[in-house]
């Protein structure tokens, strides 16, 4: 059988109430792609990635898990909406996301959290889950945090928790929104090394980030998204280093 | 020991043997009452809550209708309407439910329960709308269902960040329950009344049910300490 693309995303429109925010946007991310979303606020970045897994319903387009595309069908209104709840909480159990904010379950240590989800969405043993989860926080680097709950953790310790519970639901694709952006500029390394040893690994991952750097040296495809168009789209010398869009040299360009 | 216990008591004017068994039974008849209500109220109002968040109009419009009604009128107001107001629902006389109708304890548990589970209502709903977006886009972006977040995430963070507030709430009942009294039953308070109408002697009769009052709060308040110290640990920093 040939190798069926994890995710493949279609055409997406994202239209909020007159302002149309993404404007047939596709990508096709292969097994162990790292697609890295790059443009300015509000160019749609995130949005594209919360469309992704729905957290947003796109007002068109496709979007392909492994070969099965998400089924839309329109409420009264005329809106579009998933047809299948059921379909739409299996497919988002295969592309775990973390987020900018962390997101984390508050009232639960770092282990509930890690544990939460594989259990109560995948049907994942107690036993089995706790020591997956074990042997991931070894891996991020805060096995000695289980126990804590995310307060008592710093920002960069939270996003590896972060990581870790998505890594635990063994997902198909990895999506992340912005995970630096929301920490201080000494914990974004220990951050963007888990990543780059999760590329490394050969996960596929779509990353929304600002860090230039990192999508140059981990990314099999750069997206320059401007004002909901893909501008630019290649691998990371042809987008860095010979872009043909005017735009993304401005991007580039240096700001002061 | 026993006998000299009775003796002591029986030359005491006003605390003897047989005043004390009217605040036991007092005690017993408040306890329950508070509890059954408290048990009850809590029951209905995490559903109630929960729909009381939907943004559907015709599902939160009555339950708001209802928190408003028991919440904005005094409850010895409630319990009288309850109370005197059942005799006349028609051919409530010939139903199985007069013997509970015509008994006072079923009508004021239910104005109890009503008052309280619209307070709780309120407080849980004020808790759960204060859950923090993220956790609830986090429960769905790992594919629970709005089921398993309600229950898993939403309803845990709520309870949580409601305790303190519902430990006013059940200092309030057992408080409020007093007036349970008026309506014939021998509570606490009731007990209290007899006592003093007996030997005529308002301040003692008054004021030891006073301290059995204090202590009850006390005994609440402990036991909510010991509830927040392990349900709000997330909320501690490290020593």
């Amino acid at each position: 059988m040939a190798d069926i693309a994890p995710l493949v995303v279609q055409d997406l429109h994202k239209t909020f109430n007159e302002n149309e925010v993404l404007k047939g946007v596709s990508i096709e991310a292969h097994k162990g792609d790292v697609i890295s979303m790059i443009g300015s606020s509000g160019s749609g970045k995130s949005t594209f990635l919360r469309c992704i897994n729905l957290l947003e319903i796109p007002t068109q387009g496709e979007i392909i898990v492994h070969g099965d595309p998400i089924r839309f069908t329109t409420d009264k209104k005329g809106n579009r909406k998933p047809a299948d709840a059921q379909q739409v909480e299996r497919i988002r159990a295969r592309l775990s996301m973390v987020f900018q904010s962390f997101n984390l379950w508050s009232h639960m240590t770092v282990l509930e959290n890690i544990i939460e989800a594989p259990i109560h969405v995948l049907g994942v043993k107690r036993r089995e889950a706790i020591a997956k989860a074990e042997h991931l926080l070894d891996k991020v680097g805060i096995l000695d945090r289980k126990d804590y709950y995310p307060a008592q953790m710093s920002g960069g310790q939270q996003q590896r928790a972060a990581i870790a519970r998505a890594l635990a639901m063994d997902p198909e694709v990895m999506l992340f929104d912005e995970p630096t952006s929301a920490l201080d500029p000494e914990l974004v390394g220990e951050v963007l090394r888990v990543m780059h040893s999760l590329a490394d690994e050969g996960r596929t991952m779509i990353v929304v980030t600002h860090e230039m750097a990192f999508a140059r040296d981990v990314s099999t495809q750069v997206v320059f998204l401007h004002q909901g168009v893909i501008e630019e789209h290649g691998s990371p010398q042809k987008v860095f280093d010979n872009p043909d869009s005017e735009r993304m040299k401005q991007f580039l360009a240096p700001k002061y | 020991m026993f006998e000299q216990l009775t003796n002591l008591l029986d030359q005491n004017q006003i605390f003897n043997t047989s005043t004390l068994l009217t605040y036991w039974d007092g005690f017993v008849v408040t306890c329950q009452l508070v509890f059954i209500s408290l048990v009850i109220g809590l029951v209905f109002s995490v559903p109630l809550a929960v729909l009381r968040t939907s943004s559907r109009k015709w599902i939160s419009g009555p339950i708001w209708f209802y928190t408003y009604i028991f919440r904005g009128t005094p409850l010895l107001v409630q319990l009288y309407v309850i109370y005197y107001g059942v005799i006349f629902i028609n051919g409530i006389q010939e139903s199985i439910f007069w013997p509970l109708a015509k008994n006072a304890l079923y009508p004021t548990l239910l104005a109890f329960t009503l008052n309280t589970a619209a307070y709780t209502t309120e407080i849980l709903r004020g808790a759960i709308i204060a859950t923090p977006r993220g956790e609830i886009e986090a429960a769905k972006a790992y594919g629970m269902s709005r089921f398993v977040t309600i229950k898993r995430i939403l309803l845990p963070s709520a309870f949580r960040r409601a305790l303190p507030a519902y430990s006013n709430e059940v200092i309030f009942m057992l408080h409020a329950s007093s007036i349970a009294s008026v309506v014939t039953i021998v509570d606490l308070t009731g007990a209290a009344r007899d006592v003093y109408s007996k030997y005529y002697a308002p301040f003692e009769a008054f004021f030891f049910v006073a301290m059995l009052y204090l202590l009850l709060t006390f005994l609440i308040i402990y036991v909510f300490k010991q509830l927040e110290k392990n349900m709000l640990a997330h909320l501690r920093p490290l020593s």
